[in-house]
């Protein structure tokens, strides 16, 4: 982690990583609670055909010309996803994954197409399948940068209206808000925050980027400012030590690399998440296990009051109760978390009787345990 | 909501989005409640449209909103994320958004669709402060046994208007046969409550 402080090119490569990873976690929660994390996968892959095409007109790997190219193809992507979804029955999962399947398939074929030609400038184009970090240079993060700031500031622009979209687009459209246009700049961030991880993750595993940071930020906070920050962080930090590590070790392609520490980070939150997470209720299911522990004495004092039905309130000792228990029980703690949920109360000095919700709760069990459906 | 074919008018002028003179209150069921947002800040969505571009809702919207929200006796939850919310609690935290709006006309997509009682009475009271202070409240309503009880109008719909006007002039059982078909238990129920009267 020294060579961090020291080492300017894995500067260079720890910044860029560090603004995509902000700026794909920011706007990942969105697409996220619109239930859009696919089409971050489907904008992705639809990029490759674009970068290719870049490629081949301009004939050089410079950042502009290669991100306008991969911009371009993903956004014709989810206009292809839309008439595809508008003008078919086709459901939009379906849509997705065709028009995914096919833009990537283009890409990849004029990808061999310019790997076969003789000039050398084409090395590393492939790069842009699973992503190098170590080949960022100085120009790429800049553009990177500004790109990745603009959508932020977007973002904390339009965040009212971005807010509304997220949750309640037809409430957004009463107020007279335009909702279909801020979907559509909506998606224009998404692509651009999908294009500046291309060099570095790669188009294969760049929806990660997306929805990962989210995922894990969702379990983690109850308002969608904390979620945005929480996500964003996770973003840059799995962005910056997968980009260093994949630079410090040779051959370590850097897309695969985010994608496993962004994975333990979702597999952690949802594992530990206060309230949320698995462990979590895990606990809380074993706190209300010694429920079962007072059926026993619910069911012995039901017992008792089916003795006397005419007066329900009838009061019974202790040491009845006692001598119906096994030897070692705690009675009057059970007595006491029955009397807590309202299921037993105190009529006399040591005595006991089932409340009205006590009884019919024994009746449950009663015919529960008899096989018949309460 | 799109207009599959005709006009609105509103106040005798075409109708336009953000004018503020409808607030509308969709169906609970038709939102994604596992949302990081707590109460306030869904209700606050209310004072949106007030807010011009770039602006955030600041010190005002906030009490407006809290203000709404004692009005549906929610005032306890400001803080509560809607995810933990009951189906009854989450009805009422839209009716204050709506209430924030302060439209003259309100509209209700079936506002009682699985809540609890108290819930109902607490929606019916509100919603009769507001036709006393004048505003207007339009109700998508299917609890036949009710609409005497709660509403001055009625407009009965089975893919075209079947009649509208009064509830004591259109809420008869000739236009419910019309509206419903035959099986319409409520008919039998109304004759008995006409001949107890």
């Amino acid at each position: 982690m020294t060579a961090l402080l020291t080492d300017y090119t894995l500067r260079v490569v720890a910044l860029g990583a560090g603004v995509l990873g902000a700026t794909a976690g920011a706007l990942g929660c969105f697409a996220y609670l619109r239930r859009q994390s696919l089409l971050g996968d489907a904008l992705s892959h639809a990029a490759l055909p674009g970068i290719a095409l870049a490629f081949l007109v301009t004939g050089s790997k410079a950042p502009l010309p290669i991100m306008v190219g991969a911009g371009v193809a993903g956004w014709l992507g989810t206009l292809a996803i839309g008439l595809v979804v508008r003008r078919s029955r086709v459901p939009a999962d379906s849509a997705l994954g065709m028009v995914l399947a096919v833009f990537f398939g283009v890409g990849l074929v004029l990808l061999t197409v310019i790997q076969r030609r003789p000039d050398a400038a084409q090395a590393g184009l492939e790069s842009f399948l699973f992503g190098q970090a170590a080949s960022l240079l100085r120009a790429d993060v800049i553009v990177m940068a500004i790109l990745g700031g603009g959508c932020l500031l977007a973002l904390a622009l339009l965040w009212k209206e971005l807010q509304l979209l997220a949750f309640d687009s037809a409430f957004g459209s009463s107020l007279g808000r335009p909702m279909t246009l801020l979907d559509g700049i909506f998606t224009l961030l998404l692509v651009i925050a999908i294009v500046i991880g291309l060099r570095t993750v790669g188009v294969v595993l760049m929806s990660a980027m997306v929805v990962a940071p989210a995922a894990a930020a969702r379990q983690l906070t109850t308002r969608l400012g904390s979620m945005v920050l929480v996500a964003a962080g996770i973003g840059v930090v799995a962005g910056v030590s997968g980009a260093v590590l994949s630079s410090v070790v040779p051959r370590l392609p850097t897309g695969p690399t985010i994608v496993l520490v962004l994975s333990s980070v979702v597999l952690m939150s949802l594992v530990l998440a206060p309230r949320r997470g698995l462990l979590w209720r895990r606990v809380r299911l074993r706190r209300l296990q010694p429920a079962a522990a007072l059926d026993p004495v619910l069911m012995h004092l039901y017992a008792l009051s089916r003795q006397h039905r005419d007066d329900p309130d009838h009061g019974h000792a202790l040491a009845v109760l006692r001598t119906m228990s096994p030897p070692g029980s705690n009675l009057e703690r059970a007595l006491a978390d029955l009397e807590a949920r309202g299921l037993a109360h105190v009529v006399g000095d040591g005595l006991w009787a089932p409340t009205a919700i006590g009884r019919r709760e024994a009746e449950r069990l009663l015919a529960r345990h008899s096989g018949d459906r309460p | 909501m799109p207009a599959v074919a005709g006009e609105v008018r509103v106040f005798g002028r075409p109708f336009e989005r953000g004018r503020g003179e409808i607030a509308y209150v969709p169906q609970r069921a038709s939102l994604e409640w596992d949302f990081p947002a707590d109460v306030l800040d869904v209700v606050t969505m209310g004072t949106y449209g007030g807010l011009g571009w770039f602006k955030r809702p600041g010190r005002t919207e906030r009490e407006r909103a809290l203000a709404a929200l004692d009005e549906v006796a929610m005032g306890a939850f400001e803080r509560r994320p809607i995810a933990q919310l009951s189906g009854g609690q989450q009805q009422r935290v839209l009716l204050a958004r709506a209430l924030v709006q302060d439209a003259p006309i309100l509209m209700l997509d079936e506002p009682f669709q699985g809540v609890d009682a108290p819930t109902e009475r607490a929606i019916v009271e509100v919603l009769d402060r507001l036709s006393d202070r004048g505003r207007t409240v339009i109700v998508v309503h299917h609890d036949l046994q009710t609409v005497p009880e709660y509403f001055d109008s009625v407009l009965l719909l089975n893919v075209r208007v079947i009649d509208a006007g009064p509830v004591a002039e259109v809420f008869t059982e000739d236009n419910l046969r019309l509206t419903f078909g035959g099986r319409v238990g409520m008919l039998a129920q109304l004759k008995a409550a006409k001949s107890d009267a």
